[in-house]
């Protein structure tokens, strides 16, 4: 049906040149755009929250960059491209969530907090062991997503531009740990913001044009799509059933484990979204709360709308790649939608399918970059105005000061990415994006909500539920498939596993919640006039005296 | 208007309790918590449902509605539709029914403050 091709025996010269070309024009003007901002950057509100000066479609567009990650993009349509309908499935929970973010978050926190999600966490709780567990999760949440990311973007890179050996992955990784430091340190929040927006811009435009070219391969016709999809996945010795490729169960549904494992999942992407400290911040970079609304409206129009055009992108890179190629040139699919916009541009030797090719690969490339600085900036942020500022120097640092901590944390944070990017580099550590989501499901969002509604809440429920729900979602991870006793695991020489599950939601946020309500029930009450609550309940819903 | 907060004593957190305290306020938290919690309960419930079919009742999935498009994909397209349509309402709920009075009772709240810290003077 098609020209067997491998990614890697493209002509390699030809479209390396183009991609890092392109790759490098994006670099440049995100570097130029970068400094600029950081020209207008004085003083925190700048650094932290972009000056609060963002419009809801602005920051819609950079929340949209800030969340759509490569393993979205290229994860997603690689999944559907492999396991059909399961791997839409995926991309459904992504979206969802983003309505808990809606309803219940996003405005509530803009109202209440300053800059960071442990401002709104701390609000009525005892100010120093509360940021401090705040910073933690925000920390480790960022860190684990960071590595992922990182080690992703190596592997990702060196197969898009056929580079083989260590030396070139771990160059990558410093490469792409540098900008991000760059856009970070020097731009703040607001050149962070604009290299989101530029990325958001590029990711869409990319995938539309992808999108169409399929849709007119098939005459706009999407059972077409479907049927072709389903029936060249079912080829050759690699082939699967083609109606469980439309309705199911190639990836989750090969026994009660993986089943139950896909609850847990799902719960952990919708709950997660809204704990995810990355996104909680961009909520401060907007004037009001209900530009903060605006913001997810239009970031849930984006993201949906994406996530629908990867259905595309998955089935078409089903339906016109074999499979066999898919799997050879990267076993979890990761390069199917650039196989595809290979193949859709005109295929083995045009030069429509190397320009398509090197666009598709600049655009990823792009979308690992700014994810990767939208986390080091959270957890950065975090780190200076939660731990520095409020517990080390105990409110009493200036903002310049503040400020500079935020540079260096960002350096460093920077830095301890790279390293553990290089160290990690031949570990599959795919699995701690979901570990990220899980984490935040579990410690982030249960003492979110407590401290938002529920007016007994203490400094006790507060530790217990973000150091349990964190502690059990780690120790799960740590104990289950992901990190050894399987061929894909991290470690797949040991097997110290006995958790059957690889994402642990289903236990860990149930477990996140019980904890909060326990700590709190089984200490004194803080706040017994309740005088705390009334003001930071007044402020959240009506916006009085907010930031 | 039945409870604006009557003479501001000590400065600062005394008007956010009074206004906690009154009546529009509990007013404007039943609007949001009747729309927010109860809708919020109904999408994850939604959600898990399709969930649970798409893992325990892959027969009905399967099942062919027109052409290669099955019971499946359909629920899936349902599931980002129905993010749209909850999102739109939502905001069309907060425009209308929310946002007006949290304006009106912000404006009463921070003149207190103003006025408690004035007086403290």
């Amino acid at each position: 049906m098609n020209a067997a091709f491998q990614l890697a025996a493209v002509d390699t010269t030809d479209h390396r040149t183009l991609i890092v070309s392109l790759f490098s024009v994006f670099v440049a003007i995100t570097l130029v755009i970068t400094v600029l901002a950081g020209r207008r950057t004085k003083d925190a509100t700048d650094y932290y929250a972009g000056g609060r000066s963002f419009t809801a479609f602005q920051n819609g567009l950079a929340v949209s960059g800030d969340y759509m990650s490569a393993a979205s993009f290229l994860g997603i349509a690689g999944a559907i491209a492999l396991f059909g309908y399961d791997g839409f499935l995926y991309s459904i929970g992504f979206l969802v969530a983003w309505l808990v973010a809606l309803l219940l978050v996003a405005e509530p926190l803009r109202n209440a907090g300053r800059f960071t999600m442990g401002d709104v966490l701390a609000y009525r709780m005892r100010q120093r062991p509360v940021r401090t567990a705040a910073g933690v999760s925000t920390i480790v949440v960022s860190i684990f997503y960071l590595l992922a990311q990182m080690v992703g973007a190596g592997a990702l890179v060196a197969l898009l531009l056929g580079i083989s050996g260590d030396t070139g992955k771990n160059l990558i990784v410093v490469f792409v740990g540098v900008i991000m430091i760059l856009y970070v340190t020097i731009g703040g929040m607001k050149g962070t913001t604009w290299v989101q927006i530029v990325k958001a811009l590029l990711l869409i435009g990319g995938t539309i044009l992808i999108t169409i070219l399929v849709l007119a391969k098939f005459h706009f016709n999407i059972s077409d799509l479907l049927g072709a999809a389903a029936a060249n996945a079912s080829e050759g010795k690699d082939g699967v059933d083609a109606g469980q490729f439309l309705s199911g169960g190639l990836q989750y549904g090969l026994n009660s484990t993986t089943k139950l494992d896909f609850v847990s999942l799902g719960i952990a992407l919708v709950l997660g979204t809204a704990g995810l400290p990355h996104i909680l911040i961009r909520f401060y970079t907007v004037p009001t709360a209900k530009t903060a609304r605006k913001s997810v409206l239009w970031a849930i129009g984006i993201i949906g709308g994406f996530y629908l055009m990867t259905i595309a992108l998955g089935f078409g890179a089903a339906a016109l790649i074999d499979r066999a190629d898919i799997i050879s040139s990267n076993a979890a699919g990761n390069t199917a939608a650039p196989l595809l916009a290979y193949e859709i541009g005109g295929g083995d030797g045009s030069s429509g399918g190397a320009i398509l090719l090197a666009v598709i690969s600049a655009v990823a490339f792009a979308t690992i970059l700014a994810v990767v600085a939208g986390l080091t900036l959270a957890s950065s942020s975090s780190f200076a105005h939660d731990i520095y500022a409020n517990v080390i120097r105990k409110g009493k640092a200036t903002e310049r000061e503040e400020v500079n901590a935020a540079r260096m944390s960002a350096i460093a944070i920077g830095a301890v990415a790279i390293l553990l990017g290089v160290f990690a580099g031949k570990l599959n550590v795919a699995g701690l994006v979901a570990l990220a989501f899980a984490v935040a499901a579990s410690a982030n969002l249960p003492t979110i909500l407590y401290s938002l509604f529920w007016k007994r809440f203490n400094t006790t429920g507060a530790l217990w539920s973000i150091y349990g729900g964190l502690t059990v979602s780690v120790v799960l991870v740590l104990f289950s498939k992901v990190v050894s006793g399987d061929p894909a695991a991290m470690f797949p020489d040991v097997d110290f596993h006995w958790f059957p599950l690889k994402n642990p939601g289903l236990i860990s946020i149930p477990a996140g919640f019980l904890f909060g309500w326990l700590g709190s029930i089984l200490s004194k009450p803080e706040d017994e006039d309740g005088k705390k609550f009334a003001e930071l309940e007044v402020r959240s819903l009506t916006g009085a005296g907010a930031h | 208007m039945s409870t604006a907060p009557p003479t501001p004593s000590p400065p600062g957190n005394g008007s956010y309790v009074r206004m906690q305290e009154s009546e529009d306020f509990a007013e404007l938290r039943r609007r949001f918590r009747t729309f927010a919690f109860p809708v919020t309960i109904g999408f994850t419930a939604w959600y898990l449902l399709y969930v649970l079919l798409s893992n325990y009742a892959g027969d009905f999935m399967a099942k062919k509605l027109f052409g290669n498009i099955n019971v499946a994909f359909v629920l899936g397209l349902a599931q980002f539709l129905t993010t749209f349509l909850i999102a739109w309402w939502y905001a069309r709920h907060a425009n209308a029914k929310f946002d007006p009075e949290a304006d009106r009772l912000r404006a009463v709240v921070e003149a207190d403050v103003e006025h408690a810290s004035e007086d403290a003077r």
